[in-house]
């Protein structure tokens, strides 16, 4: 459904994204992990078209997604719903206009019908009745609720995920991951999640890939990257300070 | 190597100022192009026009009035040497609309309202709501910049307006009450000498600055890089820039007004 052939992309002549390759089947939760600033949210801003690599393709249903003018792109996007790491709500939208946002712009359906979309998919996160408040009223947690509903309201087929857990506390970030389980099976949606928070990684991915110098190092199911004999890997997962990793980017 | 490196830092500020002006450019005219293209924003714009023209009332009548009562006072220094005190109410009312006016209000609204688009849009960008907006598949132009320039496109001339006449009542305030020239004299001696040409080169620069100050603000706004630190930099920039493009097109636009009108 969703490849990455050969992406790079570089900043200031710095490659972020080295010929990464990455396939992701309908219906599966691929999670990307990999160390702070290493191109993991780069590279799912190249899935929704923010950015455009300089070498290489994203497809999406065969689509390239670099080449589409706005207005394809656009069409596109419809099929997508993204949370962003700092929620990225609209300050000065209520959350129920936030919510509604999508449905709003680009759909000819009734305020009555809008309204009703906004309540279930507030619901579906669990925040039924707060459609009136700003998001400078809510919580950390909370805020990633609505951007999830927000989301989710267009009924999208593909869901990316940007650190869905960081800033939250153990107990809101695992309510968060239930959450992301929830929407999949229920939505039955192909979902990329980005993190580098392992608990989430686990619990959320149908298969995991580690990220690292720009490339898709290894990919497997939870079980796999948890038994994985590769030193990069196996550094990240236990959170060790001393390895690979750390010894490549001190030199 | 010291000129060398002067050389390279003169060629990276041109590079830079070319960069900036083009970039500029280009957004506005992809402004132009989502005004035109439906659907029109009559809410947002309506929004805009409160925040812009309604809400800088009370500073657009505060700084007027004083220039008003500033110009009266200092043209009555000379005007009295040479007993022609008679000619203040025209040398107050042309001043204003041709000059002080469109300037002086596009000046204010250029700080008020140009810092707080720079500021918004800078956030906007940090806290990635600008990304969210594409990711709705909605054009960050279409909603965020066309309202704004819509709103103070109309805005900027009604306030000019306005501003002109409250400077012309300083002015009549001080030629009244000061100087003793009767209400009738300050009146006619105020509008009969004022020709719509006058009106009309002053409202066409504040179609010029209003474009100035929405184009440079948000255009500063959304190449914001660095969280907080930078939208205080942006914010700063669209101020400063917005007055200097401010103040050299009123000066290209009076040199060409002189000779064509």
């Amino acid at each position: 459904m969703i490849e990455a052939a050969n992406v790079s992309k570089g900043f200031n002549g710095r490659l972020v994204l080295n010929r990464l390759n990455l396939k992701v089947t309908k219906g599966e939760t691929v999670v990307i992990i990999g160390r702070s600033g290493c191109g993991k949210s780069v590279f799912l801003k190249h899935v929704i078209g923010l950015m455009k690599p300089n070498e290489g393709q994203i497809l999406v249903d065969g689509v390239d997604v670099g080449a589409l003018p706005e207005k394809e792109l656009n069409r596109l996007r419809m099929r997508f719903g993204m949370l962003f790491q700092s929620a990225a709500l609209f300050d000065s939208l209520t959350v129920g206009e936030n919510v509604g946002f999508a449905l709003m712009e680009h759909t000819d359906l009734s305020e009555k019908a809008i309204h009703g979309r906004v309540e279930e998919a507030l619901e579906l996160v669990g925040l039924k009745g707060i459609q009136e408040l700003k998001p400078s009223e809510l919580s950390g947690g909370m805020k990633k609720r609505v951007a999830l509903a927000r989301a989710i309201c267009m009924r999208p087929e593909i869901l990316l995920y940007d650190e869905p857990t960081t800033g939250l506390d153990p107990i809101m970030a695992d309510a968060i991951n239930d959450l992301i389980i929830e929407l999949h099976d229920k939505l039955k949606v192909t979902s990329i999640a980005v993190t580098h928070d392992m608990v989430s990684a686990y619990k959320i991915g149908t298969r995991i890939a580690m990220m690292y110098q720009g490339q898709i190092i290894q990919i497997g199911t939870p079980e796999e990257i948890r038994n994985s004999s590769n030193p990069v890997v196996r550094q990240f997962i236990t959170g060790s300070a001393a390895g690979p990793i750390t010894d490549g980017s001190s030199k | 190597m010291r000129i060398e490196r002067w050389v390279t830092d003169c060629g990276q500020r041109v590079m830079d100022g070319v960069r900036f002006a083009g970039g500029a450019f280009y957004l506005f005219l992809q402004t132009l192009f989502w005004i035109a293209l439906p659907p029109f924003r009559p809410r947002q714009s309506y929004e805009q026009m409160v925040r812009i023209g309604v809400d800088s009332l009370p500073i657009a009548t505060l700084t007027s009035f004083f220039i008003g009562i500033v110009l009266a006072f200092q043209s009555a220094y000379q005007m009295h040497k040479v007993s022609a005190e008679i000619y203040i109410p025209s040398l107050v009312s042309i001043s204003m609309t041709r000059e002080i006016g469109p300037v002086l209000t596009a000046l204010v609204v250029a700080g008020r309202v140009g810092a707080s688009i720079a500021a918004e849009l800078g956030s906007m960008k940090v806290t990635e709501q600008i990304d969210a907006l594409e990711t709705l598949a909605s054009n960050p132009v279409k909603y965020l910049v066309a309202p704004r320039f819509v709103a103070l496109f109309t805005m900027l001339p009604l306030l000019t307006v306005y501003a002109d006449f409250v400077g012309i009542c300083g002015g009549y305030l001080v030629s009244v009450l000061k100087l003793g020239l009767s209400p009738s004299l300050y009146i006619k001696m105020s509008f009969d000498p004022l020709s719509l040409k006058d009106i009309f080169t002053g409202l066409f620069k504040t179609l010029v600055f209003s474009t100035i100050i929405c184009i440079i603000s948000c255009f500063e706004g959304m190449r914001v890089e660095g969280g907080a630190e930078g939208v205080g930099r942006a914010t700063t920039q669209a101020v400063v820039t917005s007055f200097i493009l401010i103040i050299v097109s009123d000066a290209f636009f009076t040199v060409v007004f002189y000779f064509i009108t």
